[in-house]
């Protein structure tokens, strides 16, 4: 077998690998936990809207949770029971908050749904193996947890020449890959046989770091005829992430903003691509992986092949715990993993590892002392990135330097921390530049749109006035248009008026009904505000307004010559009158609100005692008001 | 002394100015706004090409008013002034292309843009030109370009340094203008380590 | 004598001809408009509320670029004093207001007591209410800026301001101490 030549990963660390502590025996079998908490958020991008409700009955494998965003992946019951709860439970993550989940009592039996193989791969086509792998709800199983099927689908324009497996595990302690490749290294084949179905890549390149030789022979055996080229990398931290095992496999570097596809490469972890093959020939979905448990808090560590879901205690407990002996529990590894605040947090589908430590393993990092300068972090950086000066920029929130020094680019691998001699946290500086960089230019957006609807109705206003100017002058035109046409045609009517007395002209006769009418609808508004707000100004207006509308109504039955009724001076329908009591009662009401609203607003803006108590009273009053007319609807109707 | 070629008489002219003898680290002209401007590299690298510009028109404008208009009619003792109203004029021109060209550079240089006319390399350079009777206008033009190019090579360098020093660690006593000053005297002393860099 | 009158003449001569160039300059370089408003108006963070004192954040950024202080603009808060100071390379103060920077807020109707009179929607600056005459009023919470304004014109006073809760997404690291503000011994003491 030809070796493929490799490139030296610069920079780097060599941390203790500690990897014996759990990977001498072969993958256990966690017993099935009394309850599983699925979160609903496991990968990366929109989380998922449940399917079941509280008290369903689930099966294993069924599907619970699904998100109509493309940028997502189902989720799946891990065992058969009953939906007791669905809501916030706890969830990995190191500030301890808790995310919504779905519940599930077990029910012991463990029974599967009816499950759909396909039963041969070779034969279908890549939108089938596609699909069955969007429906089995995969996502990366190596710590990122992005969606694998939106992975496997590059651009039609950027072909995949290149398929990484990624069986590296670069990180201590952590041998869920290494006992995953000696175990079901049959499994991973086909699942690899699937993936080139689907990309017809070039080639295929199967990286595994040295200090696993048994997997190696054992994938090495698998390969039968293949011609998969099994890489041997030399072991430092961190090979194993992406940009950096592209760059030792193919000497490529992928551009700062750019993805691996964009260069026609792809990387899979080991565990997502046997996911694959048990989601493609088993028609299983995704809903156990195998988790390092280790520590030497734990008697027995090891790796279990456990449900989604499970609480960590019970797992930890399984591998016996000793509570008294753990100092910190890390979910992930000692460089890049995080401090759980709890015990009861699930495993989801990107728990590679528990690690229980002790005291004396892990012990609290000295306090940080100043920069010396030494320059040893930016040797060992496997992004070639300067983190003194992303330190400093960071200590300074030099936002614009930092991203002049690349900082997104930085994996986080800790290893720069690990080398440094003054004990800097300085991943924590990068993350927390990272969210503010992040934050401002949310907040940025966030003015920017804010900015476009307010000057965008300030343009509404605007257009809005032109149009009732337009419209006003449009009308002063027309009435006095028609007034002048008015004045002529009276000019005429005289003379027509003089040779006939008795009876006015039509044009006189419309006036004198638009007269009567407008009289009439004037009343009538008026009789309406005198219903809500009874003043004595008002009840001498509608007095008023009374007289005047008797006037106009008398002026035109002496002119109308017929005999048409009054009444049909009036055009509009009359609306259906409320009674006086359902009326009174509304009034009353929208009094009360009003009152109310008043005398809060005179408590905020902290009005005099006097003001506040006249409001009071006032409030009394039409609260006792509208009490008794309730009353009295109540006893009345 | 022996006869030099004109190229290399120019380019002594241009080493001396911006290295050897640099007007603001060993001749100790325009320090205000060394100190003034150098809080941030760009303002920095504003206000140094706005006095390269300057230094290089002023020292023209000055030659051309000392050769044809001074020196002819022999109203030298008017020297002083008419060089102080060229230098005037200049920076307000000056001042108008900041302005439109970039208008928050002209608002963060404030002040220190009309300054300019009051900066000591400027009527400096303009004197040393008229001194140097010897000097041919090409020669006078470098040594003001030149002057200008020195002065922005230690501002920017300076500011440079204080945008490092501004997030540093800087004992209580020593924060603001007192970790500058001991950064130009140190920056002074190894500028004056060119001075035998020239064997003539 | 005749030097007297040579030194004036050359004096005023060249007078005339710097002043000829200036004034040609004044013209062809002549500035329209307040481009530095804009650049200002771009960070301000544009929710139209008026605590600055002025009716809006264009003739607040309008005021800053005549030379007003850079301190008032309260949902901007520390982050946009900072920006600002960069930007006018002035010294940032700390923020003039009564009850100092408060966390993101977004308005919220209480919908039973709504009567769908419209003032709100008249008096929100991005049109983030959604209503009409006589029907339901509710707000929009992905266009609200959490200005204020819609709380004063309701004369049911049935809108409440409420804090935006953060969510595990929203969560972030915090940036720990700077090195050498504790020492060992300080550490010890404290556990």
């Amino acid at each position: 077998m030809s070796t493929w030549p490799i490139h030296p990963l610069r920079g780097g660390v060599h941390p203790p690998q500690r990897k014996t502590l759990s990977n001498q025996q072969p993958i256990q079998r966690a017993p099935l936990p009394k309850q599983l908490i699925v979160p609903l958020l496991q990968h990366l991008g929109s989380p998922t809207d449940a399917h079941v409700g509280v008290g369903d009955h689930v099966l294993k494998g069924q599907l619970i949770a699904e998100s109509a965003n493309l940028i997502s992946a189902p989720v799946h019951a891990p065992s058969s029971g009953t939906v007791s709860f669905i809501g916030p439970q706890p969830y990995p993550h190191t500030s301890g908050q808790l995310m919504d989940a779905i519940v599930i009592d077990t029910d012991g039996l463990d029974m599967w749904c009816s499950l759909e193989p396909l039963t041969d791969f070779h034969t279908a086509s890549a939108s089938v193996l596609l699909d069955k792998i969007r429906q089995a709800g995969i996502s990366g199983l190596g710590g990122a947890g992005f969606p694998t099927v939106i992975k496997l689908s590059p651009a039609a324009n950027q072909p995949i020449k290149t398929l990484i497996i990624n069986g590296t595990e670069c990180e201590p302690y952590i041998t869920a890959d290494d006992v995953l490749m000696r175990e079901k290294a049959a499994q991973l084949m086909i699942g690899i046989d699937i993936l080139v179905r689907i990309l017809q890549p070039e080639n295929v390149l199967i990286a595994i770091e040295d200090n696993k030789p048994e997997a190696i022979a054992a994938v090495r055996s698998a390969l039968d005829a293949r011609s998969y080229h099994v890489v041997v990398l030399p072991t430092i931290y961190p090979s194993g992430g992406e940009r950096q095992l592209i760059q030792i496999l193919t000497g490529q570097e992928v551009p700062s903003a750019k993805l691996p596809a964009q260069l026609g490469i792809l990387c899979q972890n080991v565990g997502t691509i046997v996911a694959v093959h048990d989601a493609v020939v088993e028609g299983k979905p995704l809903i156990s992986r195998i988790t390092t448990l280790t520590g030497e808090a734990l008697h027995n560590p090891m790796n279990v092949e456990c449900l989604i879901g499970t609480p960590a205690i019970d797992l930890l407990e399984f591998a016996g715990l000793q509570k008294n002996n753990m100092s910190r529990l890390i979910a992930g590894g000692p460089m890049m993993g995080f401090t759980l605040p709890a015990l009861d947090v699930p495993v989801i589908k990107t728990s590679n590892c528990l690690l229980a430590a002790s005291a004396a393993e892990l012990p609290a990092p000295p306090p940080a002392m100043p920069c010396i300068r030494c320059g040893d972090c930016a040797e060992v950086c496997p992004a070639n990135l300067l983190p003194q000066q992303l330190h400093f920029y960071a200590l300074g929130e030099d936002h614009t330097q930092l991203q002049a020094h690349n900082l997104f680019d930085c994996i986080e691998c800790g290893a720069c921390a690990y080398v440094c001699p003054s004990s800097i946290p300085l991943v924590q500086y990068y993350r927390s530049a990272k969210a503010d960089i992040r934050e401002q230019a949310n907040k940025l957006a966030k003015a920017e749109h804010a900015k476009e609807r307010f000057e965008f109705r300030q343009e509404r206003l605007r257009l809005e006035e032109e149009r009732k100017e337009a419209e006003r002058k449009a009308r002063a035109e027309r009435l006095a248009k028609t007034k002048a046409e008015q004045a002529k045609k009276a000019a005429q009517a005289q003379d027509a008026n003089a040779n006939n007395p008795s009876g006015a002209s039509d044009d006189e006769l419309k006036r004198l009904k638009i007269t009567a009418s407008m009289a009439q609808v004037a009343l009538r508004k008026a009789q309406k505000q005198l219903d809500t707000h009874g003043t004595a100004e008002l009840q001498a207006q509608v007095e008023q307004l009374r007289i005047s509308a008797e006037q106009a109504k008398q002026a035109l039955d002496a002119a109308t010559p017929s005999t048409t009724s009054a009444a049909a001076v009036t055009k509009k329908p009359a609306k259906p009158e409320l009674g006086a009591a359902e009326q009174a009662l509304k009034k009353a009401k929208i009094d009360v609100a009003m009152k109310r609203a008043a005398l809060r607003k005179a408590e905020r803006n902290e009005a005099n005692a006097e003001t506040l108590a006249a409001l009071q009273a006032e409030l009394s009053l039409a609260e006792q008001g509208l009490d008794k007319l309730n009353q009295t609807e109540e006893v009345g109707v | 002394m022996p006869l030099l070629l004109p190229m290399s008489e120019l380019l002594l002219i241009l080493v001396s100015a911006i290295l050897v003898n640099n007007f603001v680290l060993v001749q100790f002209l325009g320090l205000c706004p060394f100190m003034g401007v150098s809080k941030k590299v760009e303002t920095a690298i504003g206000l140094s090409l706005a006095t390269t510009f300057v230094l290089t028109l002023a020292s023209i404008c000055s030659y051309l008013v000392q050769h044809y208009i001074l020196e002819p009619f022999d109203i030298e003792f008017l020297r002083t002034i008419s060089f102080i109203l060229v230098i005037a004029v200049v920076v307000q021109f000056t001042e108008m292309v900041v302005n439109k060209t970039s208008p928050m550079l002209y608002r963060v240089l404030g002040i220190f843009l009309p300054l300019i006319t009051t900066n000591c390399i400027v009527l400096g350079v303009a004197l040393l030109n008229a001194n140097r009777s010897e000097y041919t206008f090409i020669q006078a033009s470098v040594n003001g370009f030149a002057a200008g190019l020195g002065f922005s090579l230690v501002l920017v360098l300076f500011a440079a340094m204080r945008e490092r020093i501004a997030i540093a660690d800087v004992p209580k006593p020593f924060q603001g203008a007192a970790i500058g000053m001991l950064t130009a005297g140190l920056m002074s002393l190894a500028f004056m380590g060119f001075s035998g860099l020239i064997k003539l | 004598m005749s030097i007297v009158f040579i030194s004036v003449a050359a004096l005023v001569v060249l007078s005339l001809i710097f002043g000829a160039v200036l004034g040609f300059a004044a013209v062809r370089f002549r500035v329209e408009g307040n481009p530095i408003a804009e650049q200002i108006n771009a960070l301000l963070p544009q929710t139209q509320c008026g605590q600055c004192g002025y009716p809006g954040c264009k003739p607040y950024a309008e005021a800053i670029a005549a030379g007003d202080k850079i301190n008032k603009c309260t949902p901007g808060g520390e982050a946009t004093i900072q920006a600002l100071a960069a930007l006018l390379d002035v010294e940032p103060e700390p923020l003039d207001a009564v009850e100092g920077e408060k966390p993101q807020m977004v308005a919220f109707i209480r919908e039973a007591e709504c009567i769908g009179c419209t003032k709100c929607i008249q008096a929100c600056p991005v049109d983030a209410i959604l209503g009409a005459a006589k029907q339901m009023h509710t707000v929009i919470v992905s266009e609200c800026t959490g200005c204020d304004l819609c709380v004063e014109p309701c004369p049911v006073d049935c809108i409440d301001m409420i804090p935006v809760t953060q969510t595990l997404q929203s969560w972030k690291w915090e940036q720990p101490l700077a090195p050498g503000t504790l020492i060992a011994t300080d550490r010890e003491s404290l556990s």
